[in-house]
């Protein structure tokens, strides 16, 4: 490798600078938090004592994936569709795709609490249209559509990136082979791609497993999620070495799922046996 | 022989614009049939409809004597060599040569025969686990070629296949392929724009231009009758001069009247003539049935290259024998040697070099690959 020029390395300054200070302090926050006391000394208690919480992981956990797959079931065929479709509806799709990422988080939630509320938009049609009128807000469901509606754009994106990347004569190619509509989408649209659906569901699962705020108000104040814990601990109990601990474990876990993610798509690099 | 597909009056148009115009053409079981053309002319579209990738306009195209226009690709008896190969990135060169036998649940040791066979014949043997992505283009060519033998269909359709390779590799292709063609006994329906390849290889040659089919003939007929100024200028090199028919066997062109053998045009029906450069011989000035003078010289190899100007007109002479620049030359030409075709839309559009030189042949050569 060629030596780095003084002009090279002055350059990688100000990224090593913010590095410095908004990644790599904190996580030694985090790390000195989670292994000290209140009082300062060092102790596992922090750790030790998160089996309090494990339920809540587990939901967490739970309604992440379920949230995921929902983006992934939804998100894929949209994909699809728009990667066929001519420029103009391309540029259309996109728009009405990133808009919902232009208004702040806060405003979306509570619009969608306005229309799902109990007596909200959605019941008050259907009160006068004589139907029984449904709970949603409160329920999980409440709170995983939340999720999904907060997400999906994430993974739409990197899916139609690289759908439409696929070259038009593999699909032909594919079709005079043999293969039929279906089995083209199995053979080679879905394994190429791959690459769109891993870090599709990275960038949903990733966020969605921390998330806050939506489980609080969509969930009525019936569900705790991992992250409205941790929040609860720096916000309303002060009980930073708890949160620390909550938080680093949270992020052990997300690393672990991340290798696991990287490992499917690494499989992409050595070509393959074609699947049955 | 028989008929293994036909085409009856296939019309194609794309945003208003007719790319394929009355296409009409029988091509027959185990032929090695070429279609040839200037880029542009229609040559993939026509291959298309075949492979099932498009659909007519009107018109039918026929498989063993059965409709096949409304059968999707996949169900078609018929695979394709892509222009750019499309291998498949996310498999190595063993699974896209067997994809197809895949999809047809074979036996895996069956596949594995099989696809063996395949490498042996287009010799990459021990390229099995090789990545695709990473083969030159002569192999990812190979590959393309056994992937789409490997299910035995009876029409291969190859478009341009040869187009990426150099000039070497491509001769060698181009026996490779003859040779796959004999043994396997698969009819080859081959696209190029490449005249001398068209000749070398087929049993049989379309020659395409505006989305119209000028000709089908053997190479020989295609070369020695041609049937209009386009197919005379695409097919070697021609010199085409007016001429006018004066009865069978005697024609008038330059200025002086020529014995001919071909007959069969009205009294004194203006034609097209046609002389190849290479049927020229060169004479003393005064036993000349022509007397020009040589404007131009290139040392070909085997041969010279002239341009000599008879009468304004410059003619394309090939010979062994060295006549120098600004000489005066006689010229003789056989009976034999005199081709008379009908008058066409391409009459007076080709078969003059009067503005011909090496140089402007290879730039507009780079610009027709360019395009593709
Ligand atoms: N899908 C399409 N939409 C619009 N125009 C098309 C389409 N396919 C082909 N054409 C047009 O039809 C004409 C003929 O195209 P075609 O690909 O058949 O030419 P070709 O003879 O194969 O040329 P080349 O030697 O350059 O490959 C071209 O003018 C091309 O622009
Ligand atoms: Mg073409």
């Amino acid at each position: 490798m060629k030596k780095k020029s003084l002009g090279g390395a002055l350059v990688a300054v100000p990224h090593i600078v913010w590095s410095a200070l908004f990644i790599i302090a904190p996580l030694l926050f985090v790390l000195y938090y989670t292994f000290t006391s209140p009082e300062g000394g060092f102790t596992f208690d922090n750790i030790l004592g998160l089996t309090e919480y494990a339920d809540i992981f587990r939901t967490s956990i739970e309604m992440s994936i379920i949230a995921t797959f929902c983006c992934f079931l939804i998100g894929y065929p949209l994909a699809y569709f728009i990667a066929r479709s001519t420029e103009r509806q391309k540029k259309i799709f996109m728009i009405l795709l990133m808009l919902p990422m232009w208004t702040n988080l806060l405003i979306r939630t509570y619009s969608m609490m306005a229309i799902l509320d109990d007596g909200g938009f959605l019941n008050s049609i259907l009160l006068a249209l004589d139907l029984a009128p449904v709970h949603i807000v409160g329920t999980k469901g409440a709170v995983i559509f939340g999720i999904v509606y907060d997400f999906f754009p994430y993974m739409v994106l990197p899916i139609y990136t690289a759908i439409e990347k696929i070259d038009r004569r593999l699909l032909e190619a594919a079709s005079d082979l043999g293969c039929s509509n279906a089995q083209v989408m199995t053979q080679v649209i879905l394994p190429l791609s791959k690459s769109g659906i891993v870090s599709g569901i990275t960038m949903v699962f990733v966020p969605s497993i921390s998330t806050f705020y939506i489980s609080q108000k969509l969930g009525g104040g019936t569900f705790e999620l991992i992250g409205d814990t941790i929040e609860r601990q720096f916000q309303s109990y002060s009980t930073y070495n708890i949160g620390a601990a909550i938080s680093l474990v949270m992020m052990i876990l997300i690393l672990i799922s991340l290798a696991i993610m990287n490992r499917f798509s690494d499989g992409e690099e050595t070509a393959g046996r074609l699947k049955r | 022989m028989q008929k293994i597909i036909e085409l009856h009056n296939i019309i194609k148009e794309f945003d208003g614009e007719r790319i394929l115009d009355n296409i009409d053409l029988d091509i027959y079981d185990k032929e090695f049939i070429t279609i040839l053309g200037p880029s542009g002319c229609g040559k993939t579209t026509t291959l298309r409809i075949i492979g099932g990738f498009e659909t007519p306009d009107s018109g039918e195209c026929l498989f063993d004597g059965k409709r096949i226009n409304d059968i999707p690709a996949y169900r078609r008896n018929v695979n394709t060599v892509f222009q750019k190969y499309a291998l498949f990135p996310h498999l190595n060169v063993f699974e896209n040569i067997a994809f197809a036998l895949r999809l047809k649940k074979v036996p895996e040791d069956e596949i594995i025969r099989r696809v063996r066979e395949m490498l042996d014949m287009v010799a990459l043997r021990g390229f099995e686990h090789k990545n695709v992505n990473y083969l030159s283009g002569g192999q990812q060519q190979r590959v393309a070629i056994a992937r789409a033998l490997i299910s035995h269909p009876r029409v291969l359709l190859l478009d341009e296949p040869l187009g990426a390779l150099d000039l070497k590799l491509r001769k060698d292709m181009q026996n490779e392929l003859k040779h796959i063609q004999q043994r396997t006994g698969i009819t080859f329906i081959y696209v190029t724009h490449d005249q001398e390849e068209a000749l070398t290889m087929s049993d049989t040659v379309v020659v395409m231009a505006d989305g119209k089919i000028q000709q089908v003939g053997t190479p020989i007929d295609i070369y020695n009758e041609p049937v209009n100024a386009f197919v005379a200028d695409f097919i070697g090199e021609s010199n085409i001069v007016d001429g006018v028919m004066i009865e069978d066997g005697r024609v008038r062109f330059s200025g002086k009247e020529f014995v001919c053998v071909d007959g069969g045009f009205g009294k004194n029906e203006a034609v097209d003539v046609v002389v190849r450069p290479e049927d020229v011989d060169f004479v003393a000035p005064e036993k000349g049935m022509l007397v020009g003078t040589v404007t131009s010289v290139t040392f070909k190899g085997v041969h010279y290259e002239f341009i000599v100007d008879i009468g304004g007109f410059k003619w394309m002479i090939q010979s062994t024998d060295f006549v120098d620049q600004d000489e005066r030359v006689g010229i003789s030409i056989d009976p034999d040697a005199i081709h008379i075709m009908k008058k066409s839309e391409y009459s007076g559009k080709y078969g003059d070099y009067s503005s011909f030189s090496d140089e402007l042949d290879s730039l507009s050569d780079a610009d027709t690959v360019e395009e593709e």
